[in-house]
């Protein structure tokens, strides 16, 4: 099949309304804020060197916290702040998505807007200034007439630069839950699409291009006086903001967001949810790539409507209780928890996703090593790579608390790579998931757990507060509960894993459909 | 010329920068009549850009006072003070982006001059410092020759038909011959439109030439004042330097150009 023929361009062309709106949406909002703020504070730093110096100290700073944790960062602080505002003033916001990649991504954007309008208010000729207050300008008619007009190429250029900075830092504001074209780059890594990655880069490298070429119509259009120019610039921006509001004003009617996590099963799970609903008459979109804390408040704040989470997972990292339960209690225990938030667990799909300890079998054989016990002892000398939480998890402290576990070093991976490290011996031992079809293709084995450090991780649906009694809801959720087995989720997941066309999420969700009820 | 009332008075006016350091104008006091062309000579940082500064409030003095028509500077508006008065400034100071016609007419569209007005009068003002109003009106000053460039800075100090125009080394940059057209085109100017001209040069010659009357700075302190006849009997040495090298080169022109010649 040729490359330009594989039909996930086609599906990629599907999403391009949602994420390019979004995206286009988050970015304008994002740097119109930006401008709002850096260029007030540099007209009044330019003339004052203490205020400039820290000013443009303390944006530099912002500067170096990489993108995405700057992203990460804003959503803590505004999820204090929000039940802040909600205590004292009865006002509620969402933390999520929107809000905070706006304002991470506005502070991004100052240091350029603030660094240019200075340097090149700075720049202007002094002789022009003292003809501009000769010919009886007032201070603000000086700016405005002279040094502003004058400085315009130098603070266009900062503005361009923020522009490119923010339209790029916002493809990773996803993990947030703010959809942007870095859906596909988030989606396409997961679930190793590599033409949803490729979609995604090129898509933003456009906007990033129009917008940049945009603005500097605008600004020869200033330079020139040609209000032809400006005109078409800001029709142009304008255009591209309306264009991309249209689409979603028309979609946006109650319609059910399903969320997902950040591995190719939660996308595989979300595309089958949102499909049952759509199935069902109900309109439903997925929201996919967000953090396993996000997601849980996301949910509760009704930021997204439904999503499967992990007994385990909640159990432990939520409401941070040790002490492990069998399954069935674990979930009843969690139900009435969860009940107190108003969140419903409404059934265990079927398939428990545990993580678990994974080997190659023939080098676990050779080194008679069956349980984590046998493990413990030949740890001093491995390495080990797991997900980019599971290391921070209360259950890997558990883990190596009642194993008395150490390894040698613990790697950090995308959890797609670390079976195909494992299996060429790049590492020693991963913590991978029990759910994963890769352990069976890369001939790994799971060891057991003879002292139940890890709790069981069933894999459960939760609604949202709003939705608790939403019968149309739960109707079309009901067939796939208790359906799924561990083999058939393995599969699944297996399939997703793949480079194809058939491989995307959506594509395996119905294969998993039909599998489950035609067989 | 102390029989006329002075328009311009400078009366014991000091200004030093530097928290101090430097006095760049040292107890002056200086009187310029009304109609009357009025040029400060002085080598660099004799304080006469610092002189010509303080009279229309770009500085302010530390002591002194500056009065014009009889009223105390420092008591009025400083934007309305500027805009009574024409100011044209050492390398034109024309604003790089705006049109020869948005040049000129600033000061009036700062006063709230009507549009047509203001066209109007932008026309008449190029033609009276001789440049070609149709082929210049649009253009932008990086098109314009160094001498057309100081024209147009004439024009715009005279936009607003002020009583006194203040140049600072006005024609210093200029090569000889359109030095010399200029300075007495705008001499005609000074006559035709009854203004009162305090003109900053450190060239004697063209003081000599253009001024009615002449004050030599030296150091911040004003060393002498007078018409050509009256500086010419100074005993200050450093004024007879001064009135030394025009002499010699016109003693020294006289020899080496024949009457009547070519040139």
């Amino acid at each position: 099949m040729s490359l330009l023929s594989d039909p996930r361009w086609h599906e990629a062309l599907g999403h391009l309304p949602d994420y390019l709106g979004n995206h286009v949406r988050v970015s304008v909002t994002a740097l119109a804020l930006g401008l709002a703020v850096s260029f007030p504070l540099a007209l009044i730093a330019r003339n004052r060197p203490v205020m400039r110096g820290v000013l443009l100290g303390l944006a530099s700073i912002v500067q170096t916290v990489p993108g995405l944790a700057l992203l990460a960062l804003f959503y803590p602080l505004l999820l204090a702040l929000a039940s802040v505002s909600l205590q004292w003033f009865g006002l509620n916001f969402s933390a999520f998505g929107f809000l905070p990649a706006v304002l991470a991504l506005a502070l991004y954007s100052m240091l350029p807007v603030l660094r240019n309008t200075i340097t090149g208010l700075q720049g202007v000729d002094p002789a022009i200034t003292e003809a501009a207050q000769g010919v009886g300008m007032t201070p603000r008619q000086s700016l405005t007439m002279v040094e502003l007009p004058l400085a315009l190429p130098v603070i266009m250029a900062g503005i361009r630069t923020a522009a490119v900075w923010v339209i790029g830092t916002a493809t990773l504001s996803t993990p947030i839950g703010q959809t942007s074209l870095g859906n596909y780059i988030f989606a396409g890594l997961q679930t190793q699409n590599w033409v949803f990655v490729l979609f995604g880069c090129v898509a933003a490298a456009i906007l990033a291009l129009v917008v940049d070429q945009l603005l500097a119509l605008i600004e020869t259009g200033l330079r020139l006086r040609s209000r032809i120019r400006v005109a078409v610039g800001i029709i142009g921006i304008a255009a591209l903001v309306a264009a991309t509001l249209v689409p979603a004003l028309a979609r946006a009617k109650s319609s059910y967001i399903v969320g997902a996590k950040t591995f190719t099963e939660q996308y595989v799970l979300a595309a089958l949810i949102a499909q049952r609903l759509q199935a069902a008459g109900l309109s439903a979109t997925t929201r996919e790539g967000l953090g396993s804390s996000v997601i849980f408040d996301a949910l509760e704040s009704g930021d997204i409507d439904v999503y499967v989470d992990y007994s385990g997972t909640l159990w432990t990292n939520q409401f941070h209780r040790t002490g492990i339960k069998p399954r069935k209690e674990l979930i009843d225990d969690l139900k009435t928890t969860l009940a107190q938030q108003n969140i419903t667990l409404l059934g265990e799909l079927g398939f428990e996703n545990a993580y678990a300890l994974v080997m190659p079998k023939q080098r676990a054989d050779e080194l008679n090593i069956h349980s984590i016990t046998d493990l413990a002892s030949h740890a001093g000398t491995m390495s080990i790579a797991g997900d980019y939480e599971i290391f921070s998890r209360p259950e890997w402290a558990g883990l190596q608390k009642v194993y008395g576990l150490k390894f040698r070093q613990q790697r950090q991976m995308q959890p797609d790579f670390m079976y195909a490290a494992v299996a060429s011996g790049e590492v020693d031992v991963i913590a991978g998931y029990t759910s994963d079809g890769l352990i069976a293709k890369y001939g790994l084995t799971v060891l057991d757990d003879p002292k139940h450090a890890i709790p069981p991780y069933d894999a459960i649906v939760l609604l949202a507060p709003r939705r608790a009694n939403d019968e149309k809801l739960r109707a079309a959720l009901q067939p796939l509960l208790g359906k799924i087995n561990i083999a058939t989720m393995r599969e699944a997941n297996l399939r997703a894993s793949g480079n194809d066309a058939q491989s995307s999420p959506t594509a395996v969700a119905r294969w998993l459909w039909d599998k489950i009820w035609k067989k | 010329m102390s029989d006329t009332p002075a328009l311009i008075a400078f009366a014991h006016v000091s200004k030093s920068f530097d928290g101090g350091r430097v006095k760049a104008v040292d107890d002056v006091s200086l009187e310029v009549a009304e109609g009357e062309f009025l040029a400060i000579v002085g080598g660099s940082g004799s304080g006469k850009t610092t002189l010509l500064r303080l009279a229309n409030r770009l500085i302010d003095p530390d002591g002194g006072t500056i009065t014009i028509a009889g009223e105390d500077i420092g008591e009025i508006d400083p934007i309305g003070l500027r805009r009574r008065i024409g100011y044209v400034f050492q390398s034109g100071g024309l604003f790089p982006h705006m049109s020869i016609a948005g040049n000129v007419g600033i000061t009036p569209r700062l006063l709230g001059t009507p549009k047509p007005e203001i066209a109007a009068r932008v026309d008449d003002l190029l033609d009276l410092v001789q440049l070609d109003r149709a082929q210049h009106r649009d253009r932008f000053p990086h098109e314009l020759s160094g001498g057309q460039r100081q024209r147009v800075g004439v024009a715009r100090a005279l936009a607003a038909n002020p009583r006194i125009v203040l140049m600072d080394e006005p024609f210093g940059a200029l090569d000889p011959l359109t030095r010399d057209a200029l300075g007495d085109d705008y001499r005609a100017l000074h006559d035709k439109l009854g203004l009162t001209t305090v003109m900053i040069t450190h060239d004697m010659t063209e003081a000599l030439l253009l001024a009615d009357r002449i004050a030599v700075m030296r150091a911040g302190r004003l060393l002498a004042q007078g018409t050509p006849h009256e500086l010419s009997r100074s005993d200050d040495p450093y004024v007879g330097e001064l009135l030394g090298t025009p002499r010699r080169q016109a003693e020294r022109l006289q020899a080496v150009l024949p009457p009547g010649g070519a040139a």
